[in-house]
């Protein structure tokens, strides 16, 4: 197995940024205007990289699916964003903040990222307040904070529930501004179909215009994936229609690695399924289980209504379980706990799949008026969505797709092995280890987009020089010509199943066998029936056209081929990893309490994948991961 | 919750194959629709059929689905976003709907919005507007410590409160002039409200303002029908407050203030 350097700086921990910002080159100010960057992808990550390397001087083109690059997906963050200020002054730091990521993460993220990215944190919030970001705030005017997701200190910058709106308003403004001055060209309702590859390094993309149809070729320096991550690989998620794998996976198809593609974040708090025409599981705030009290009946197959079941016929099993933690575990505990308890029967609601979130006792201590105060948006969303009122009756709430810790492998300099390819965000594998704490994606997608990437790509451009290769070169051609080819096969296909309903079949294999709980059997059995839905989709799929009009069952078809490739790597990935760690539970790797086992032994390292072909199996590559700051323990939240 | 229950319904949707072409109603049945199913699922579930007769599906803008993203936006019934109150389309649920209605859905209508396809319209115009100024001009890197500059909490409050507009670009479907007064108010008065934005102030309700009419909207004549339209309850207090930045900065000139 050949092992990946993740080019780690050297010295002291809390010093490596500070060194490694001194050895790379700089660029000075007046050439940076001769370097052309494409930035694919307008959420936190992609508009704050796309703003920052404008107003550095580069010539900037950046792509998004939307109709405008507001809309990302980054918008639907509610809960917030971490930064180590202590403004709480209850005891955080850089380095809590530090040892809280690593741990949380169960122990398979680099540490020096995790330290870089907790010490840039405190400038965000610093820049986000500059942009005008309506952060809440104390009744004396300074920064509200809270703690989210089982943190013990509080450390969570919030703007209500609309945290992510706001963060992402923020760059998206900034990114405007960058458009008005001409710095920046911006593509929207524009699609990546392909990452040019030359000479070993990234050239370029092609795009389609997904209102004509048309497929452009786009040449640049270097090229800067922020496309999010992929949690649609199980249809039904918390995330948006359009998030989707495809970006990254034709950059996979090219020569990138694709680190971890089987840790996922299963959230705890969705709502539950509850029609069979769902495209979409709506996220309420885990800020819920910070007065919430989770409970499922005690006697399986209690099916009275929540109110007529007694307190003492109830099981609050993460108070029980995990005295101290109680409701606020993280988020892999409570989703895997919620799930056992449905699987042994004592599920609520329509389908049984779901457990309560009660807010008596909250409603009785604080109020109701506080309550509302608190949650309002999301109770209205709830009685909304679900048609009952979680003032009066307990919300019901069940695990879904959530957030994929997986994705391109980078380097320190978030640069993947594709010389010039950049990987930020959700789409990069890089901080989150095997689980990812609550309101530190928003942490990580702005520490790539503000305060890394001006860096490194600075430090990467200084050395490689320009590309040199233009759109009217073989390598541009032929990746059309794969494009078009693709788009033609699949409307030539004209079978009897929509693309809805296949995809709806993948993601049930997902959910059942490389969801919650993995185990050998089962992921042998999802990469059998991914292989047999595949050969289905190209047997029997029909596509709409005509491809020269805006036509989303097109573009959908396109992104599913690339769910079933990935959905089959995931498998593959969770089958190798033979430990359970964060997300990811291997039933055989499972302690009597139902609490992950890792092995690091054999498995303290990041596993990276590599294509090779449509018949051939990936190969394995390894980046040992090594701990010297935070001492390997077992995750307890007893 | 609700028992499962399925009701048969009528549509007439408006079909359209570009900015060229003019367009016309259709007239399709839909049998079986879940009334848990949102209104897009119900889009969708018809789509589906549709490809599967091998006619063309109905195209509509839509991404987060759950009321942030501000992508959706059609006319159901001639209300935008449909009758549900400060929700969107996607929001919206086929309980609300009975056995045997039928709805008309069509696109936003506005001279400034070109139709796409279907009921897909082009809102970029409501992007050039905020390109015009509707940010603070402060390079990434340098910010003062977040909590340096204090702001008083109902401010920062009420500039959250205008900050919840999502931009789906309703309140201009629903005016009779096609404005876009409160989307581009509730940026003005977001800033206005905190002491960053206050350095551009003058110069930013003037240039937004110049885009809105450069890009064809109409203007704001105080029918108010944008507030009961938006999805989000944006407030027209917001455009009092634009108005009052907007006399200001005419009696003072572009200058942006502090200089
Ligand atoms: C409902 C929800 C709530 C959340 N709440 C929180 C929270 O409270 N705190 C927190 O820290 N995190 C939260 N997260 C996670 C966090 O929001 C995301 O991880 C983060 O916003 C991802 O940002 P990003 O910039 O990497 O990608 P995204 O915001 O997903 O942006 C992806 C961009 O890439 C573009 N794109 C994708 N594919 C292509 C392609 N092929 N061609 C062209 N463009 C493409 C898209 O158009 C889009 O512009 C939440 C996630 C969800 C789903
Ligand atoms: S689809 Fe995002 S607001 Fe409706």
């Amino acid at each position: 197995m050949q092992t990946l350097d993740g080019k780690i700086p050297g010295g002291p921990l809390a010093e490596k940024w500070d060194r490694h910002k001194m050895d790379m080159k700089l660029i000075n100010p007046a050439n940076r205007r001769q370097f052309s960057v494409i930035v694919v992808g307008t959420g936190l990550a992609g508009a704050a990289a796309s703003a920052s390397l404008a107003e550095m001087g580069y010539n900037v083109k950046t792509f998004c699916i939307q109709d405008s690059p507001r809309r990302a997906h980054s918008i639907a963050a509610q809960g917030g964003i971490n930064a180590a200020k202590n403004y709480a002054n209850d005891g955080d730091s850089i380095w809590r903040l530090f040892v809280d990521t690593v741990k949380g993460g169960d122990f398979r993220a680099r540490e020096a990222n995790v330290y870089r990215l907790a010490q840039v944190s405190n400038n965000i919030i610093d820049q986000c307040v500059a942009q005008g970001v309506p952060f809440a705030r104390e009744y004396g005017g300074l920064l509200a904070n809270r703690s989210f997701g089982g943190a013990q200190v509080s450390r969570t910058f919030y703007a209500r529930g609309q945290t992510g709106q706001q963060l992402l308003l923020g760059a998206y403004g900034a990114l405007s501004r960058q458009i008005a001055a001409g710095q920046v060209q911006m593509f929207s309702r524009h699609e990546m179909m392909d990452l040019v590859v030359s000479g070993d390094r990234a050239r370029g993309i092609i795009a389609r215009n997904l209102v004509n149809g048309e497929l452009e070729a786009h040449a640049a320096d270097a090229v800067i994936l922020a496309t999010g991550g992929y949690s649609n690989v199980f249809y039904l998620s918390t995330n948006a229609i359009s998030c989707n794998v495809s970006a990254i996976w034709q950059a996979y198809k090219k020569g990138a690695y694709f680190a971890n593609p089987c840790f996922t974040q299963i959230h705890p708090t969705s709502l539950p399924h509850v029609s069979g025409h769902q495209t979409k599981l709506t996220l309420m705030s885990e800020s819920l289980r910070n007065d919430g009290r989770v409970w499922v009946p005690k006697n399986a197959e209690d099916k009275r209504p929540a109110n007529d079941i007694s307190e003492n016929e109830r099981d609050y099993f993460l108070e029980e379980k995990y005295p101290s933690f109680g409701n606020l575990v993280p988020r892999d505990v409570a989703s895997r706990n919620a799930k056992q308890q449905c699987d042994a029967g004592k599920g609520v609601g329509p389908t049984g799949r779901a457990v309560y979130l009660d807010f008596t006792q909250a409603i009785k201590r604080d109020g109701k008026a506080v309550i509302a105060r608190k949650y309002g948006n999301l109770f209205d969303m709830y009685r909304n969505i679900i048609d009952d009122d979680p003032y009066e009756t307990p919300m019901m709430i069940y695990p879904a797709a959530h957030f994929t810790m997986g994705g391109l492998w980078v380097d320190y300099n978030l640069m993947s092995n594709i010389s010039g390819l950049f990987v930020l965000g959700e789409a990069n594998f890089s901080d989150h280890g095997a689980n990812r704490l609550g309101a530190s994606a928003l942490m990580q997608g702005l520490a790539d987009g503000y305060f890394v990437i001006p860096y490194t790509l600075a430090g990467y451009l200084g050395d490689a020089g320009k590309s040199e290769i233009g759109e009217d070169q073989a390598a541009f051609k032929d990746s059309i010509q794969f494009a078009q080819s693709r788009i033609e096969k699949l409307l030539a296909i004209n079978g009897k199943r929509t693309v809805e309903d296949i995809h709806r079949q993948l993601g049930r294999v997902m959910e059942d066998h490389v969801g919650l709980a993995r185990d050998e059997a089962g992921l042998k059995t999802a990469i059998q029936r991914i292989q047999e839905i595949r050969a289905e989709f190209w047997e029997n799929v029909k596509v709409a056209g005509p491809a020269n009009r805006y036509r989303l069952n097109l573009q959908k078809a396109g992104r599913l081929i690339d769910f079933l490739d990935l959905g089959e790597l995931m498998a593959i990935d969770a089958l190798n990893r033979k430990e359970s760690c964060g997300g990811h539970l291997r039933t055989e790797a499972e302690s009597e309490e139902g609490e992950a086992i890792r092995d690091d032994e054999n498995f303290c390292h990041v596993s990276a994948w590599g294509y090779q072909g449509e018949e051939a199996q990936p190969a394995l590559f390894v980046e040992p991961l090594a701990f010297e700051n935070v001492k390997l323990t077992q995750r307890s939240y007893k | 919750m609700s028992e499962h229950e399925t009701i048969n319904i009528t549509l007439k949707v408006w079909r359209q194959n570009g900015p060229e072409d003019s367009g016309r109603f259709e007239t399709i049945p839909v049998a079986d629709v879940d009334t848990h199913s949102s209104f897009l699922e119900m889009l969708d579930f018809l789509n589906e059929k549709l490809i599967l007769e091998d006619k063309e599906p109905i195209e509509f803008d839509n991404d987060c689905r759950e009321g942030i993203c501000g992508t959706c936006g059609i006319m159901v019934n001639g209300i935008p976003h449909g009758h549900g109150k400060g929700m969107t389309v996607c929001q919206l649920h086929m309980r609300e709907f009975d056995d045997g209605d039928t709805i008309v859905v069509e696109p936003f209508r506005a001279r400034a919005y070109k139709v796409i396809q279907d009921l897909m319209v082009d809102r970029s115009p409501l992007e050039k507007i905020i390109q015009a100024g509707g940010y603070i001009s402060v390079n990434t890197g340098g910010a003062p410590d977040g909590n340096a500059v204090p702001v008083a909490q109902e401010k920062s409050e009420e500039a959250m409160d205008a900050a919840a507009c999502i931009g789906c670009g309703a309140c201009v479907a629903s005016c009779p002039n096609a404005s876009a007064m409160l989307f581009v108010s509730a940026k003005v008065s977001q800033f206005a409200l905190l002491p960053q934005g206050r350095a551009e102030a003058n110069t930013r309700v003037l240039s937004m303002l110049q885009e809105m009419d450069a890009c064809g909207f109409g203007n704001c004549t105080n029918h108010r029908v944008c507030e009961a339209a938006c999805p989000k309850e944006v407030s027209i207090t917001h455009i009092a407050r634009f108005n009052r930045e907007f006399l200001k900065a005419s009696l003072f000139g572009r200058m942006p203030m502090g200089e």
